[in-house]
Parts: C-alpha cells; sequence; structure tokens
C-alpha cells in the first residue's frame, strides 16, 4: 500500500522534453514561443560558453584565473532559464552559476575577478539584478525567497531565479527557502541542476527519492523534472514558471537533468575516481550543443561559418576581459575596512589609518 | 514622558520606526496577530497591517534569508528570533551572509537588518532560551551587537539601530523587559550605537558590564559605597564594537577595573575588555584587571540558576580584590 502510494506520487514526474537527441521536435505541443533568431541566438551563447569553459579551465592551469567551477554540458540549463527571463528578473546564482549572472550583464572581466578573489568582482554594476556566486550551498534559496517576496511587496513585475545542485537539494535551506516562498506565494523559481554528483557523490546517494522536482510536494508546490540537456524544454519549463509567479501563484521547482563534463573545480578534483569513461560517452551523446545544432542545421539556420565566428568571437573577448582584469588595480585592506560598513566604527577608522599610512610609504 | 518598561520601549521603538519609514518590515515567529511571546509586538500588526507585520513559518535560517532578500530589493527588516539560543539555526544567515554583504559586494548592495532577540538568565526558562552567546556575534565583522540595560536607552538605541545601514543584532534581556519602569520620552530620539554611558560615577574602581549585569553591578556598587568604595559603572550599550575611549578615560581615572559579564569565562566579550584595557592603560593600573563571570559550564538547568549566574556578591569580592591588591 505504502510503496503503492510513492509509486502514484512519482508518476507524476516525468521527464519534460521537448526536442530529442538528434534535434528533432518531439513534442511539437509545448514547443515555445522563440524565433528564429532566438533559436540561433541561443545556439551562439551556448556555443560562446563552451569556449568560454575551455579557455577558463587552460586560464586557471597558466594561473592566470582562481576558483572556477567547469560548465561544459549545462548550457542548455544555465543558458535556456536565464533566456526565458526578463532583465528586471533577479538571479541569486551559487557558485557554478557565472554563466547566467553574465548573459544577464554582468562584464566578463569581472566575473574574471570574481574567480581570482578580487572585491571588484562582487561590485554588481547599478540597476542590474543579480547577486555575486553564493559558495555556502542552500544559502541562495532562503535568500530568494526573500528577494521574491520583496518583489512580491513593491507589486514589481518580475520574479526571483536561483540555481542549486543535485547535492544542494539535501540542505536545509533549500527546503526552507522552497516552503518560506510557497508560504508567502512569492514569485520565486528554483532550479535544480542535477549533474549527476556533488563533487564525488552521486545523486542516487543524496536522497532515496526518485526524482528531486518530487521535493517541491514537502512545500506545497508544482515542480517539474527536465531534460537539462535540452534547451528548449528549460526555456519552456522556465517560461512557465515565471508567468505562474507573475500571475501571483506562487514558485516552482525545476530540476533539469544534465551533466558536467568537467571536473567539480579546478581546485584538485579528479573526476576519473568516481566517474567511468562509458558515464562520459554516453552523456556526451546527450550533449545540448550537438542537438541545437542538428536541429538548425536542418532548417538551414546554423553552419560552420557561423559557428567559427562565434568561436573567434567569444576567444577575441575572452582576450580582452582577461587584459582588462590584469589592468584592475591591486586591491588595499583600506579598501577592504572601507568596504564594512555605512558609519565605520571608532576600531576600523582607526585599523584604516593605520593601513593608509602603511599603503603612503 | 511616559514611564514605561523596557518592553514597552521596545514595542514603542518599532512603532515609532514603522510610523517614519515604509519600509520598515517586522516579522518572525508569533510577532504578527500574537504579538510576540513577550507582548513586544502587540498591537503593530493591527496598527500598521499584516502587509508590514507579519508571521513566517518556523525556521530561523530562512527567517534570516528572508530579510536579506527582502533588503536586496529596498526593504528595512526588524526580523525576530525568537530566543537567541536558536541562533545556531542561523549562524549562517546572520554571521556568514548579511554580515558580509556589503563587503562581499564590494559596498554596492547592504543589509540594512536589525535582529531583535531576547535572552539571558533568572527567569529559569527551559533549555537553551537563556543562554549569551553575544561572544559568537561579537566575533564576525561587519556586525554591530547592541544590548540595552534599561527602556530609555532600549528605545533610542532600537531606533538607532533599525536606521543603520548594516545589520544590527540588537539582545534583550528577558529579566529586564519588565522588571522596572523608566521616563521614556513619547516622541522619537536616538542613542548613539558604539557608545558606552557612565551609569554610576566613582573614583576607586571601574566596572565594565552590560545588559543585566549592570543592575547587579549598581547593587555591588551601593555596597561597595557602604564600605568606602566608589565604584563607576560603565555600561556598554554596544558590545561590539566597544567604546575603548570611555572605558579607557574611565580607568585611567580609577586606575583598577573589573569587567562583569553573565555569560560563562570562555564566552562574551569580558576578555577583549580586558585586553584593550591592557594595551591602552597598563601604565594607568593599580592591579590586574579581574573578571566576574559564570563558570565555564553549559547554561544551567532551570533550578540551578542562583548558584550559576554571577550576583553582586561576586561583583563586591572582585572590586576588592583589585582595590587592596
Amino acid at each position: 500500500m505504502a510503496s503503492n502510494t510513492l509509486e502514484q506520487a512519482e508518476g507524476h514526474f516525468e521527464m519534460f522534453q521537448i526536442m530529442n537527441e538528434e534535434g528533432e521536435i518531439v513534442n511539437e505541443d509545448a514547443f515555445p514561443d522563440l524565433t528564429d533568431e532566438d533559436l540561433q541566438e541561443l545556439m551562439r551563447r551556448m556555443v560562446y560558453t563552451r569556449i568560454w569553459d575551455q579557455r577558463a579551465v587552460s586560464l586557471n592551469r597558466q594561473g592566470r584565473l582562481g576558483f572556477y567551477a567547469p560548465v561544459a554540458g549545462q548550457e542548455a540549463s544555465m543558458l535556456g532559464s536565464q533566456y526565458a527571463l526578463d532583465q528586471d528578473d533577479w538571479i541569486v546564482p551559487g557558485y557554478r552559476d557565472v554563466p547566467q549572472i553574465v548573459w544577464h550583464g554582468f562584464p566578463l572581466y569581472q566575473a574574471f575577478l570574481f574567480s581570482r578573489g578580487h572585491y571588484h568582482g562582487g561590485q554588481i554594476p547599478e540597476e542590474l539584478n543579480v547577486l555575486s556566486p553564493q559558495i555556502i550551498i542552500g544559502a541562495q534559496i532562503v535568500q530568494t525567497a526573500g528577494v521574491a517576496l520583496g518583489l512580491k511587496k513593491k507589486e514589481k513585475n518580475s520574479v526571483a531565479i536561483t540555481y542549486t545542485g543535485d547535492g544542494g537539494a539535501s540542505q536545509g535551506d533549500f527546503y526552507e527557502g522552497m516552503n518560506f516562498a510557497g508560504s508567502f506565494k512569492a514569485p520565486a523559481i528554483f532550479v535544480v541542476q542535477n549533474n549527476q554528483f556533488a563533487i564525488s557523490v552521486p545523486a542516487d546517494a543524496q536522497t532515496s527519492a526518485k526524482t528531486i522536482a518530487q521535493k517541491s510536494v514537502a512545500a506545497g508546490i508544482p515542480g517539474r523534472q527536465v531534460d537539462g540537456m535540452d534547451v528548449l524544454a528549460v526555456y519552456a519549463a522556465t517560461k512557465d514558471a515565471r508567468e505562474r509567479g507573475l500571475a501571483g501563484d506562487g514558485p516552482s521547482l525545476l530540476e533539469t537533468l544534465c551533466y558536467r563534463y568537467g571536473p567539480h573545480t579546478m581546485a584538485g578534483d579528479d573526476p576519473t575516481r568516481y566517474r567511468t569513461s562509458d558515464m562520459d560517452d554516453e552523456w556526451e551523446k546527450r550533449d545540448p550543443l550537438v542537438r541545437l545544432r542538428k536541429y538548425l542545421e536542418n532548417k538551414d539556420l546554423w553552419s560552420e561559418d557561423r559557428e567559427n565566428e562565434v568561436v573567434d568571437t567569444a576567444k577575441e573577448e575572452i582576450k580582452a576581459a582577461i587584459k582588462q582584469a590584469d589592468d584592475t588595480p591591486k586591491q588595499k585592506v583600506s579598501d577592504l575596512i572601507e568596504n564594512m560598513h555605512d558609519v565605520l566604527p571608532p576600531h576600523l577608522k582607526d585599523q584604516l589609518e593605520e593601513y593608509r599610512e602603511k599603503e603612503s610609504k | 514622558m511616559a514611564q514605561m518598561t523596557m518592553i514597552q520601549a521596545i514595542t514603542d521603538a518599532m512603532r515609532t520606526e514603522l510610523k517614519n519609514d515604509e519600509n520598515v518590515l517586522v516579522f518572525g515567529e508569533d510577532v504578527g496577530q500574537y504579538g510576540g511571546v513577550f507582548r513586544a509586538t502587540e498591537g503593530l500588526q493591527s496598527e500598521f497591517g499584516e502587509d508590514r507585520v507579519f508571521d513566517t513559518p518556523l525556521a530561523e535560517s530562512g527567517i534570516s534569508g528572508l530579510s536579506i532578500g527582502l533588503s536586496l530589493t529596498g526593504f528595512r527588516p526588524v526580523m525576530e528570533i525568537q530566543f537567541f539560543g536558536f541562533v545556531f539555526e542561523t549562524m549562517d544567515g546572520i554571521s556568514g551572509q548579511m554580515s558580509r554583504l556589503r563587503y562581499r559586494s564590494g559596498g554596492q548592495y547592504n543589509a540594512p537588518v536589525t535582529v531583535r532577540s531576547p535572552f539571558g538568565g533568572g527567569v529559569k526558562t527551559p533549555e537553551l532560551h537563556a543562554d549569551s552567546l553575544e561572544g559568537l556575534m561579537a566575533q564576525s565583522p561587519g556586525l554591530r551587537v547592541v544590548i540595552p540595560s534599561s527602556p530609555y536607552d532600549a528605545k533610542g538605541l532600537l531606533i538607532s539601530s533599525i536606521r543603520d545601514n548594516d545589520p544590527v543584532v540588537f539582545l534583550e534581556h528577558m529579566k529586564l523587559y519588565r522588571s522596572f519602569r523608566e521616563e521614556v520620552p513619547e516622541e522619537e530620539y536616538t542613542v548613539d550605537l558604539d557608545k558606552a554611558a557612565v551609569k554610576r560615577e566613582g573614583k576607586d574602581v571601574t566596572i565594565v558590564t552590560y545588559g543585566a549585569m549592570v543592575h547587579t553591578s549598581l547593587k555591588a556598587a551601593e555596597q561597595l559605597a557602604e564600605e568606602g568604595i566608589e565604584a563607576e559603572i560603565v555600561d556598554l550599550r554596544t558590545v561590539s564594537p566597544i567604546d575603548v575611549d570611555t572605558i579607557i578615560e574611565s580607568v585611567k581615572k580609577t586606575n583598577r577595573a573589573v569587567v562583569v559579564q553573565e555569560a560563562q569565562k570562555q564566552a562574551g566579550i569580558a576578555n577583549h575588555v580586558v585586553a584593550e584595557i591592557n594595551e591602552h592603560a597598563i601604565l594607568h593600573l593599580e592591579a590586574p584587571v579581574l573578571r566576574v563571570t559564570a563558570p565555564d559550564t553549559v547554561f544551567p538547568f532551570a533550578a540551578a540558576e542562583d548558584i550559576w549566574l554571577p550576583d553582586y556578591t561576586n561583583v563586591v569580592e572582585k572590586a576588592k580584590t583589585v582595590v587592596n591588591f
């Protein structure tokens, strides 16, 4: 009886897909409101981000970048969801979610400064509604509930979206954030990018739940499992969740099934210790870039020349961004002290004076 | 002017700021229609509406996450943690997140959050209600920690805390909520953060203290006066950062000091006060600076509070030791 109930519940969370691995549309009714130009732009962004990921890994190895969490494989999940947002929407990213904030308008050179550990990498430009990548897994979820409630109270026509991984869905803050947003009917979108591993721990070791999407039931909010390698499905699901939020119907949980081709981070992780090459091969067949490329090529909307152009532009812009990061003035302790408070308390005023004197020598 | 208890002064401060600034929001567990477990928010929801004063689900981490998110969208949150022993549920939200928001964004964002929370022994609460955990907060850069000891200070300090553009942890001693009344102006006024107050002038020994121990120390001072020792009582009011200038000025006058706190010896902020005195006034000292604290055990079972909490006789004893050193 009990297990029957569980099966019934899990039956509600079947994976949502629009385009299959061959780039064929398998769910015509769900095809989103995207023009040919939109689809080309999505392809451009995914190719650009793949190149950026490759360059970032290499720049990290050269010591020209610091902390970096690879994103190859997650382009559809990251960029398809961001593409469904309006400019006024808030993004509250986790540590891997740098592409979303960059495509929302955060300058690439500042993303590189974030990687290196420079405070200017956290100085979000005025009017851009994003936060710096969150390192404490789960903290972004409860904060998003607050941002979304704020947007609702200020009667803004916008939503807050946040991202975590499959491991993050085991945190208390994940449940609290979803539950708070549900209780306040706040316009939030919670995206769990299930890339199969939390460092070395496989997703099925995090929970007995068959899907992460079904965890939405605990908060009494809709949940949906999406093919995270299918940019059309991710876009469409995010768009639906956004519309629900704007209509005052509250938050949604989206689980995107995806994969990271690279290591967890560039800080010494070795995926061959926990992942088989068979598994890598299997997921490479589902590559979100290959899929959309096939679809677009079939419609004569994409070509090798076009792709090469994107690659060249990406490489040039990345080079320029690294140069701009290099040219950023070094941090001083006095800068760090000044950023602590609006009105500095006496002990920090003393220390500011002390360091300014040292720095003037 | 009106005679108010500390809890009435606190309610009055919130009412003042809810009136002054439409971005002020008051929320927490049972703070809405119920008016708070200590009646601190009594009447506020009916006066300002459910949009401004509201209940939350029972989850402290969620409450501080809510505060940060609301800050980012232009609000000025006044959140309540029902008892400060529950802060462990939200150490990340307070010490890991809101304290760092201005710094991590290079000044682009800030969290003008006031975290109100009751604490303190002497009222026989169950486990983890009364613990003095201000020391944990005091070690988090980016936070101010305020502990009033009187109705007048409570109102002025709370208004200052709410208006501060950075997070302030505002700790309210449960024993002081209704223990006495004081003249409190009905109009708005502020008491400066980061400033201690001399609550009794004296020339023989400085007693640096805060919270309920201010009253314990004042009682000790009466006893000491009968024995010819005039103690000067410095009420820190803001325990992080501490007002070093006021402390040092007093120590330079009396040449002797005792630091009194309700927290355990290894906790609280007494060690910091002693270190500052050593650094800034060692040549003025006639005796070592001693501490009156609770013992280094877990906060006592209710029936053992009387033998565990520091009382005025402990203060008298330590003051005499430094005077007769």
